[in-house]
């Protein structure tokens, strides 16, 4: 597993980088929701690969088996998972009434059309 | 071989990802978005994470892919290619991706068993667990016995999200028009 070393933290910074990206330069606003996820999810990967000992075995106690990965990071990011949806529903119906107050989802059309009322 | 299925599945995170972003066509997008769910909870069945790569795989893979075709339905399925270069936010992404890379090298290596986290509670819990919850998951014991308060949370936090989608709908023709739809973010969100 050396080789490894910290191979996992780099993809999760990359992940966490193209939802950030998706966030901050797509105009779209489902794309940016959908940018929202990613990023939560490489935060999620981030957690799970702390929680990851070499040669471990799934939390689950059972005869023969003398390690297990740290159950704790997968309790909490439960948790995370279901409010993560939570927050993309709100995020979505937000997005169907900015579509039906403007007529469109684009960033800057929104903007252009505010400054101009 | 754990090593490259674990390597392939992050490479394959990462290919996924610039898709998402390149892609123009929304429903491309929904769809790449549902597969990186899944290779996402591959990896956490890889890393011991069989609870969490189920949830992920039924809320993330499948209900926020429901959710997002839905509102794909009411709105555009196309993205517009924007006016300006995006180089102010490709700058920031790779300063701070730098920044975050850097930050990594005094993190403990991956699956090393000594790592601080691994030594404090984590060892008590899955020591006493299944003797004092009756639960041989561990995970289970935690969620539903030890952190019960914190679950009792999480369901408010989601009935809060349901009552606000149901608000914002409301005013609104879609609600009437299209009633089951957004109904089924509340048994989703509750599992």
């Amino acid at each position: 597993m050396e080789v490894h070393g910290h191979f996992n933290y780099w993809i999760v910074v990359v992940l966490m980088m193209i939802g950030f990206y998706a966030l901050i330069a797509r105009g779209n606003l489902i794309k940016k929701i959908v940018g929202l996820n990613i990023f939560q999810a490489s935060v999620f990967l981030l957690f799970i690969s702390f929680g990851k000992v070499s040669g471990g075995s799934a939390p689950i106690i059972a005869e023969g088996i003398q390690a297990y990965s740290n159950p704790l990071p997968h309790v909490l990011i439960l948790t995370a998972i279901v409010v993560g949806v939570a927050t993309t529903a709100l995020g979505l119906a937000l997005v169907v009434r900015i579509n039906e107050a403007y007529g469109t989802i684009e960033e800057n059309e929104i903007a252009q059309m505010d400054s101009e009322t | 071989m754990i090593l490259a299925i674990d390597i392939a599945l992050l490479v394959m995170l990462a290919v996924v990802g610039i898709a998402i972003i390149r892609l123009r066509n929304l429903f491309a997008v929904v769809m790449l978005s549902g597969i990186y769910s899944l290779l996402m909870a591959s990896t956490f069945v890889l890393l011991d994470a069989v609870d969490v790569a189920f949830t992920e795989a039924a809320v993330g893979a499948g209900i926020s892919t429901v959710l997002l075709l839905g509102v794909l339905t009411l709105t555009k399925s196309r993205e517009k290619i924007p006016v300006t270069t995006p180089l102010l936010p490709l700058v920031t992404v790779v300063v701070t991706g730098a920044l975050l890379i850097y930050g990594t090298w005094d993190l403990p290596a991956f699956g090393d068993p000594n790592a601080p986290a691994h030594r404090h509670v984590a060892p008590e819990y899955l020591a006493e667990a299944t003797h004092e919850t009756g639960a041989p998951n561990v995970v289970t014991a935690v969620l539903a016995s030890y952190r019960g308060y914190d679950t009792l949370g999480e369901v408010t936090v989601i009935f809060t999200a349901g009552i606000g989608v149901l608000l914002l709908l409301s005013g609104s023709g879609v609600l009437r028009r299209r009633e089951p739809e957004e109904n089924d973010d509340k048994p989703g969100g509750a599992a």
